[in-house]
């Protein structure tokens, strides 16, 4: 009898096709960028030393990440700023 | 009429390729097209198989690229349909023994004979596909609705449109109505939704396929073949007559049609 039950719940909560579906569309997301995970931390690596010749960031704490919209992708980088190095205005 | 080369591929193997380069082929000749079917996956060939005509082969493609013989020696008159022929690949070699321009060159001297030259690609994203899609105008892009094979299809279209190729659509093959009603399997808006391209059509998954396959005649021979009858829209499609979806093809079966009639009773 649980067990019906718990089939019949469990079946409600979770279409596979919908896991199907979201994971495809992850998948898709990095495929189509062609991004692979070795070419995002170089990118990283020459975003830090281009960044560091302007301003003093926090490097431990910073983020790139590839981000998605509906159909569109975004390269996305939050840099904490420490400070501006001087001279940089002239 | 103008002739058309029609590239049918997919990335990944055992979707349904060789299956639908078949039936594509029949239906058209039957429809009274001058049609050839070109094997291209050299090293495993199957499609002769798939026709039933593997017992006529005398030369392949490799012959006809190598000068071995004239490309008309190699044409497989296929005897059921006087206006279908097949260019058998060849079993032997592998997909280096031609080359993108040499297969280009073939589908141009094809293209004075044929109505519709119809290109079985090879699973991969190879020399064997180069091959393929070299001399296409177009190409029609066959995935299950399973998450690998729409991911390969992506990755098709990709390098589909890298090499010029825009346009091509889709042929959801092996659909089943009965999990796509409990949720259990993508449903057509899902699939083309993900991939942004056109359908062609949708082809339900049907038992008579094993079946036509192991007597080596297509299934758009047998009327009451739902695969069959799939195909046969969607040549029609191909034709260029504006064939409606029919209610997505998969609800058509006979439960569907009862439930109807009770809605309608009552």
């Amino acid at each position: 009898m649980l067990d019906i039950l718990s089939r019949i719940f469990v079946k409600e909560n979770t279409n596979s096709k919908d896991i199907a579906r979201e994971r495809l569309r992850l998948v898709l997301i990095h495929d189509r960028s062609m991004v692979s995970p070795d070419l995002l931390n170089s990118l990283k690596e020459d975003l830090i030393r281009v960044i560091k010749e302007y301003m003093e960031i926090e490097e431990e704490s910073w983020l790139v990440n590839l981000e998605s919209d509906e159909d569109s992708v975004a390269l996305v980088a939050n840099i904490p700023v420490r400070g501006f190095k001087r001279a940089v205005n002239d | 009429m103008k002739s058309r080369v029609l590239v049918i591929t997919s990335g990944k193997g055992g979707v349904g390729k060789t299956t639908t380069t078949a039936n594509l082929g029949t239906a058209l000749a039957m429809m009274g097209k001058k049609v050839v079917l070109l094997d291209t996956d050299i090293g495993l060939r199957n499609l002769d198989v798939v026709m039933g005509l593997e017992n006529r082969i005398v030369f392949d493609v490799v012959d006809v690229v190598n000068g071995n013989c004239r490309l008309k020696q190699a044409l497989i008159r296929d005897k059921r349909f006087e206006k279908l022929s097949l260019l058998p690949a060849a079993q032997t070699k592998d997909k280096t023994a031609v080359s993108p321009h040499q297969m280009k060159n073939l589908t141009n001297e094809l293209r004075e004979d044929f109505d519709y030259i119809l290109v079985d690609c090879p699973a991969g994203i190879e020399q064997g596909f180069r091959n393929a899609i070299s001399g296409a105008d177009n190409a029609i892009i066959v995935a299950t609705p399973e998450v690998s094979s729409v991911r390969d299809a992506d990755r098709i279209i990709g390098l589909l449109e890298a090499a010029g190729l825009n346009n091509s659509q889709l042929i959801i093959n092996r659909l089943r109505a009965k999990m796509v009603k409990c949720g259990d399997m993508m449903n057509i808006e899902d699939i083309i939704d993900i991939l942004s391209i056109d359908l062609l059509g949708v082809v339900p998954e049907d038992e008579s396929i094993v079946v036509s396959t192991n007597r080596g005649e297509p299934a758009v021979m047998e009327n009451y073949s739902r695969a069959g009858e799939a195909y046969r829209r969607i040549s029609r499609r191909i034709m260029g007559e504006d064939i409606p979806l029919n209610s997505l093809e998969e609800e058509n079966s006979i439960v569907n049609k009862f439930k109807k009639i009770l809605r309608l009773a009552k």
